[in-house]
């Protein structure tokens, strides 16, 4: 499977045919856990309407850091094999996972102004999301910092992979910095275990996540390759008349010059 | 070995004479720290509480403008690809140069911790524990520097850059360092700080220079 989409042509065809599918899918899922969540599930006897929210963050959260072990993942691949896929997987889906981040960050944010009363604590969970943020943005600038875009691919998969290794260890100094300070004392997001009524319709929305994240990884993908081969296009366009004037033994400045 | 230890006295000769790089960093290490009591207010008990704190996020900021010299010029002028032609495993060279880089960075800073504790009227007993964690804490500093500043060779504004890729993987570090200081303030001891700060330089002892030969390699590809 690895190996046979390795060829950018196949990988084309094969996605073509599964995107619209895949679309397809992805919105009606999204739909009915939307309409599921927002109106049909039962408002929380602690948090009324509000935990409505959560039917959006959860999902955003679960993905901002999945993509990052995905991406991980993709870089491992490129680095190892070079599979020449693997890097513009890795490119494709680092901005979609910035995107829930900021999202995980935004609603998480919006539902603490009611339930904590304020925007924002520097509690462990919130402050290790804050920095997976800025992996993001580092590995996006440091992909796009480059002349050279495959110079650019190769300096992120190896930070990519810095960063999944030092994500725990952040991880746990800011659980250790945290608990040091101030113990467990807003942050409990409160209430019983969750119900069946809330359960289910936050399972759908977060499969509805993953789709979306299929979606548009696939999407970008696509999109990346096909701006690689006009690239492609318009150098051999603008080496072609100088290649034809160097047959036609014309001085190769004069056709340098057009 | 005398490879090894030759690329270290080569680096301290170029950043001890290159017009006073290491001079200029620890210039801008206390500049740094003495602006804070114009922005919080000279309170004492204030700048106390908060003295170790400032004196970690300017050591973090003084290693991160200096990692750009670490290997930028020698890029620029040539050597590093003698460097890496060497029978010195790339892995040491690395190594060697984090060694240089910390010697005329993280020693120095932590070397003058102190001195600045006092103007920032942080507590004497903790001054011990502020020096120790620096002299704990900043090799890892320079160890995760060499990963930035070898992925960054040859991007576009590497400075910038190396800020934005270097300073999240800092936070461990300034979390156990001023840690260490706010735990002996209180009544627990730092001392479990100070292990685990001692755990982290030891880890990227080995971890760092391997990710940093891989970048340096690619880069030179």
């Amino acid at each position: 499977m690895m190996t046979r989409l390795a060829n950018p042509a196949r990988f084309m065809r094969v996605s073509g045919t599964m995107l619209p599918w895949l679309g397809g899918l992805t919105v009606v899922v999204l739909a009915l856990g939307l309409v599921w969540a927002l109106l049909l599930a039962p408002p929380d006897y602690q948090q009324g309407e509000s935990v409505r929210i959560m039917f959006i963050h959860v999902p955003a959260a679960i993905m901002a850091e999945g993509v990052y072990y995905f991406i991980a993942l993709a870089s491992f691949v490129a680095l190892i094999w070079r599979h020449p896929l693997a890097d513009v997987a890795a490119q494709a889906a680092a901005p979609i996972g910035a995107a829930f981040t900021f999202v995980c960050l935004t609603t998480g944010s919006l539902w603490g102004r009611p339930m904590w009363g304020t925007w924002w604590v520097w509690d462990a969970r919130l402050t290790s999301v804050l920095v997976l943020f800025f992996l993001y943005l580092g590995y996006v600038a440091l992909v796009n910092a480059f002349d050279d875009a495959s110079r650019g691919a190769r300096a992120g998969s190896i930070l990519a992979l810095v960063g999944v290794v030092d994500l725990p260890i952040i991880k746990f100094s800011v659980n250790w910095w945290n608990t040091l300070h101030q113990p467990a004392s807003i942050l409990r997001a409160g209430g019983p275990m969750i119900d069946v009524s809330m359960l289910i319709p936050l399972l759908v929305m977060a499969l509805g996540f993953g789709l979306l994240f299929g979606t548009l990884l696939l999407l970008r993908m696509r999109t990346a390759l096909n701006e690689r081969k006009t690239r492609a296009l318009r150098l051999y366009a603008v080496e072609q008349p100088r290649a034809q004037g160097a047959a036609a033994g014309l001085p190769a400045a004069r056709a340098a010059s057009r | 070995m005398g490879a090894f230890f030759g690329l270290i006295r080569r680096d301290l000769r170029l950043s001890l004479r290159q017009g006073g790089e290491m001079g200029l960093v620890l210039g801008f290490f206390v500049l740094a720290v003495l602006l804070f009591p114009f922005g919080v207010g000279p309170e004492p008990e204030l700048l106390g509480r908060i003295a170790a704190g400032i004196i970690w996020v300017a050591a973090l900021l003084a290693a991160v403008i200096s990692l750009e010299r670490l290997f930028a010029t020698d890029y620029a002028d040539g050597s590093l690809d003698l460097i890496a032609l060497s029978p010195l495993p790339l892995e040491a060279a690395v190594g060697a140069k984090a060694i240089a880089h910390w010697l005329t960075t993280g020693l120095p800073l932590t070397v003058l911790s102190p001195l600045l504790a006092v103007f920032l009227n942080l507590d004497p007993s903790a001054i011990p524990v502020l020096t120790l964690g620096l002299l704990l804490g900043s090799p890892v500093l320079s160890l995760f520097g060499t990963i930035a500043a070898a992925l960054t060779i040859g991007a576009r504004r590497p400075g910038v850059l190396v800020s934005l890729l270097v300073l999240p993987l800092y936070l461990p570090p300034l979390i156990f360092g001023a840690g260490a200081v706010e735990a002996s303030l209180t009544a627990e001891s730092g001392h479990a700080d100070l292990l685990l700060l001692g755990a982290l330089t030891l880890a990227a002892l080995p971890l760092a220079p391997l990710a940093a030969a891989a970048a340096l390699r690619q880069a030179l590809e």
